[in-house]
């Protein structure tokens, strides 16, 4: 347990994708101006994540070992066509849940936290359940940073007074950059241990 | 000489006019990762570079072969295969800086502002022009990343490059290296771009405006 929860929890607030690694930007301040949204986006993302790690995982044992240097496109071309194949999945199984989830899998294939998330887990050589682990917590923690990002937003946008120069991504970037600074304090987190 | 013209424009376009970073807003997650000293803008900047010529130059020779309904995945191919070249090249090179850029070169494959020229310009354009806009992107890609990187590191450890510029007495913000530090002084130069074009644009509408009393 202590194992996994600390790679949970490390990568959920003290290394977050979005705001340490600034991976997956794109989304983050492209589609993170409704709450909602953003709500559901960070779901999706969270379980496009959790089948990266196992497809990653899956080719890290099975065939990468005999040819690293196709590491790279074997991971693009897997997980896109996996996603793919699991949209399908869904739109026949649950229409509701591909109401919720099913226009944003797509985007999210071609999404650098995603292949970020394959790349940093296979360097640091985690096994099947910390990859797994690993994923939920990379997942949840671009989840909260969206969501967060998207309240706050939709909080300026109530103010009237904002300059004309200022509006758009300067704006969304300084925010980002406060968040940023809010979520190093979790970094003292684990330092006595 | 028309034609040497033409390609220029595209050139410039790319440098500044359109800039990939400070107008489009693309690449950023290679753009804000990297970009804590100056050094390693250079590199990463320098590696983009060679990603999106390569890929230019392929995607337009075989723009002729490659079938529409599968095109962008044709295009994240040759571009990965580039990409898997940089990392070995530099991995083998300079193995100080591959590990200072770490999990960063293969997420160069990621970096949208080159899926997005192959799709918008080298699958459309004959292999001179896509070769002249590959070098603008991608000097305009450089050139936002050593400024970045440069700002980066003069504010937060008061080195340029790794020289020392103030002394001693220079008390660093520790903050500009770390990630908030990229946030910020990124929307502060967006600001200033932003700036700049509205002041264009008022400059312009005064001119227009004295022409009519005229």
């Amino acid at each position: 347990m202590g194992d996994l929860g600390w790679i949970f929890i490390s990568t959920l607030l003290i290394n977050n994708f979005v705001l340490a690694y600034f991976l997956g930007l794109c989304p983050f301040l492209g589609v993170s101006n409704k709450l909602e949204v953003s709500f559901r986006l960070g779901l999706a993302t969270i379980f496009v994540m959790v089948v990266t790690a196992l497809c990653a995982w899956i080719l890290n044992t099975y065939v990468l070992i005999y040819a690293p240097y196709l590491r790279l496109i074997s991971f693009i071309v897997v997980i896109a066509s996996v996603v793919q194949l699991i949209e399908m999945a869904i739109k026949k199984l649950s229409p509701t849940l591909f109401r919720a989830l099913g226009i944003f899998l797509p985007l999210i294939t071609t999404n650098c936290a995603i292949l970020g998330l394959a790349i940093f887990a296979t360097n640091k050589g985690y096994g099947l359940w910390e990859g797994l682990v690993y994923a939920l917590g990379a997942g949840m923690g671009f989840t909260l940073a969206i969501v967060l990002m998207a309240g706050m937003r939709q909080e300026v946008e109530k103010a009237n007074e904002m300059p004309k120069l200022i509006k758009g991504f300067a704006f969304n970037l300084i925010i980002s950059g406060i968040l940023s600074m809010a979520f190093m304090g979790f970094a003292g987190l684990f330092s006595s241990s | 000489m028309a034609k040497e013209q033409h390609a220029y424009e595209e050139f410039m376009k790319g440098l500044w006019r359109e800039n990939p970073v400070f107008v489009q807003v693309l690449g950023l997650c290679p753009l804000l990762a990297v970009t804590n000293s100056a050094i390693n803008g250079l590199a990463m900047g320098l590696a983009s570079f060679f990603v999106l010529l390569g890929s230019s130059i392929l995607v337009s020779l075989l723009k002729n072969y490659i079938p529409k309904q599968v095109r962008i995945s044709c295009f994240i191919i040759i571009i990965a295969t580039f990409v898997t070249v940089v990392d070995y090249s530099l991995a083998a090179a300079m193995p100080v800086i591959h590990k200072e850029l770490g999990a960063f070169i293969p997420l160069i494959v990621c970096n949208c502002l080159i899926l997005g020229r192959m799709e918008a310009f080298a699958s459309r354009n004959t292999l001179r022009m896509s070769i002249a806009d590959a070098f603008g992107m991608g000097a305009g890609f450089l050139f936002a990343l050593v400024a970045l990187g440069g700002a980066r590191e003069i504010l937060g450890v008061g080195e340029f490059f790794g020289l020392s510029l103030f002394g001693p007495n220079f008390e660093p913000w520790v903050i500009m290296i770390l990630p908030p530090g990229g946030f910020i002084t990124l929307g502060v130069m967006l600001l200033y771009f932003n700036w700049v074009e509205e002041r264009k644009n008022q400059i312009d509408k005064q001119l227009a405006a004295e022409d009519g009393v005229n």
